[in-house]
């Protein structure tokens, strides 16, 4: 099924419409910062509400470090960017992990926020008007151009390509030692901790493993779009991403690939206007009906729907 | 002169917060539920003060019907959506009310429109009162402070001297003992979340001739009082008081000191004081 799935996302550019090629482009973005959450909601048990931060600020760097006018080396930017949402993520991981349940909610929230202000209300990277990036990054090797990001076919393609990477990198770190640790502490931490698991290590791995890749994610979606502003760090892109993940189905990252496209199409539906008019306007209370009725109705997601034909469900999905 | 108005100031937006986070913490407390459209209620409460006062033209009036309503939208969505979550993965709380947040903000978009209005101060209260030849206090601000600290008061008799107050406190110890003594936990619950969401409406009301109303109000103030509720302790009424007053301090001479900072200055404090206790300042056990 996956292959199948693949296969469909492979063949869009058949379409020929540069708006459908760009459109998927952005929801194979958005699955892959799906994905990353998944690491710590469906693996873990941790309900961040403040993922979006890591993203933001991934995409502020790209444009912090590319020149004005010129374009700025693909493999120079993108380890400095993963480096340093590491790096963040491992700091405000210190922090945070020391609470949990709850609390663990609040106080990401509450980074993020943070966060959010420190580039809403300071000069630093334009205010609440952000900032551009004139030059998408050069992705050459030994000179000549090999991936143009600035063609939207390339781009689509190079994105499928990271999308299909990030995605057999986590289900390979989920099936290792390590995601295994993980798995086990979201259902019994003290367990683990008998068993001489010390949680503390294996959560900030697992959190600065998801802020890289949420950075990475916020890398594409600044070359994408060329511009970065202060909402994408803000808590209503976290929560739209729990919501990504909740449609889909977390605890499987296909469930987090699945949501978004999920989340972004409803998004198209309820906005447009050729089908509903002036309601369109209002897309955001249609979304909120929807999630209201998801929570109650489905709650663990699309992709239990797929649960009772072809294999059975994976060990790590149980919570 | 001017350090202690804004001294003042900090102080009646501290003691607003405590309303809010009060009823975040209560709910949070007894029934394990995080509500994130709490700040939805503040929203609604100041945009029925802004509707009913132009409908009414008075406050005084306004005042109780707002309540009344307030109080049956909780009693509602609590019977319909947050009692079907108690015993589900705090992600499922979180997304539903995120969800409903997108609910109240759009119908306040279809309803009110995206502009801000100001809310006039009720006649009785217009005046101010001189301290120095050119400056004075509005007796409005002082009106708010003096209405949260009563309620703070009757709050706390009411939780800790009376048999209802023993009945909440007892529910959020140990749900199944208090309905084997033949109290039904269920109202219970029913009844606190639509107090604790009144309390909210309530906050917005007063609120409003100061801060006018706009949109995106609720999310705003929702997350400082999660930073009030971390800061404080889950579940501690008597934290909430501690913290909110000291977030509306921070915050209102982090705005005159170092504007382009204060944003940030609230979030540092709560960093620093979860260095120091992860479970905030005062724990409830």
């Amino acid at each position: 099924m996956l292959v199948l799935g693949a296969m469909c996302i492979a063949l869009v550019p058949l379409t020929g419409a540069t708006f459908y090629i760009q459109l998927v482009s952005k929801i194979m973005i958005l699955a892959i910062f799906a994905m990353s959450l998944d690491l710590l909601v469906g693996c873990v048990g941790l309900v961040s509400l403040g993922h979006a931060a890591f993203f933001g600020v991934a995409g502020y760097l790209i444009a912090f470090l590319s020149p004005k006018y010129q374009a700025a080396s693909f493999w120079l930017t993108l380890p400095a960017v993963l480096m340093i949402s590491a790096a963040l993520a491992c700091l405000i991981g210190l922090l945070v992990l020391r609470t949990s349940g709850i609390y663990f909610i609040m106080v990401t929230l509450a980074f993020g926020q943070m966060l959010y202000y420190l580039f809403h209300d300071t000069k630093l990277g334009g205010g609440s008007d952000g900032i551009y990036l004139y030059v998408k990054p050069e992705l050459s090797i030994a000179g000549s151009k090999v991936v143009d990001l600035e063609k939207p076919l390339q781009f689509f393609y190079f994105v499928f390509a990271i999308l299909l990477g990030v995605y057999f990198l986590l289900r390979h770190i989920l099936v290792s030692p390590f995601g295994h640790a993980l798995a086990g502490l979201r259902v019994n931490e003290q367990r683990m901790r008998s068993l001489g698991f010390p949680p503390f290590p294996y959560k900030l791995g697992a959190f600065v493993l998801a802020g890289m890749l949420a950075g990475l994610a916020g890398y594409l979606s600044a070359c994408q779009f060329g511009f970065v502003n202060p909402e994408i760090l803000s808590w209503h892109y976290s929560a739209t991403v729990l919501m990504m993940l909740i449609l889909g189905g977390a605890g499987r990252l296909y469930g987090a690939i699945l949501g978004a496209f999920a989340y972004v199409l409803l998004q198209e539906l309820l906005a447009s206007q050729a089908l509903l008019g002036s309601l369109a306007k209002h897309w955001q209370l249609g979304m909120g009906v929807s999630v209201v009725l998801i929570v109650l109705l489905l709650p663990s997601g699309l992709a239990s729907l797929f649960d009772h034909f072809g294999r059975p469900r994976p060990a790590q999905s149980g919570g | 002169m001017e350090f202690f108005i804004q001294l003042l100031n900090g102080i009646q937006y501290g003691l607003l917060l405590f309303l809010l986070a009060t009823g975040l913490t209560l709910i949070f407390g007894i029934m394990g539920v995080l509500n994130l459209a709490h700040g939805s209620f503040y929203m609604v409460g100041a945009y029925l003060a802004y509707w009913l006062a132009r409908q009414t033209g008075n406050m005084w009036l306004a005042i109780p019907l707002e309540l009344a309503i307030v109080f049956i939208i909780g009693l509602i969505l609590e019977s319909t959506l947050y009692a079907r979550l108690y015993h589900r993965d705090h992600l499922h709380q979180v997304l539903l009310s995120f969800g409903l947040i997108l609910i109240f903000e759009e119908l306040r978009s279809i309803f009110f429109g995206d502009d801000v209005h100001g809310v006039p101060v009720p006649e009785s209260l217009k005046h101010s009162i001189p301290l120095t030849s050119t400056l004075s206090y509005p007796v409005y601000r002082l009106f708010i402070s003096a209405t949260c600290l009563a309620v703070a008061g009757a709050m706390y008799l009411v939780i800790q001297k009376t048999k209802i107050g023993m009945t909440i406190r007892a529910g959020s110890t140990n749900r199944e003992m208090v309905q084997s003594l033949g109290i039904n936990i269920k109202l219970v619950y029913r009844w606190v979340f639509a107090f604790g969401v009144t309390l909210a409406a309530f906050a917005g009301m007063i609120a409003a001739p100061v801060s006018s109303v706009y949109p995106g109000m609720g999310s705003q103030i929702l997350i400082i009082c999660f930073v009030v509720v971390v800061i404080g302790g889950i579940g501690s009424i008597k934290g909430a008081m501690v913290a909110a007053l000291m977030i509306g301090i921070v915050d209102t001479l982090g705005q005159v000191l170092l504007p382009e900072f204060s944003g940030v200055a609230v979030y540092l404090l709560m960093a620093v004081v979860l260095l120091w206790r992860p479970q905030g300042l005062f724990k409830v056990a």
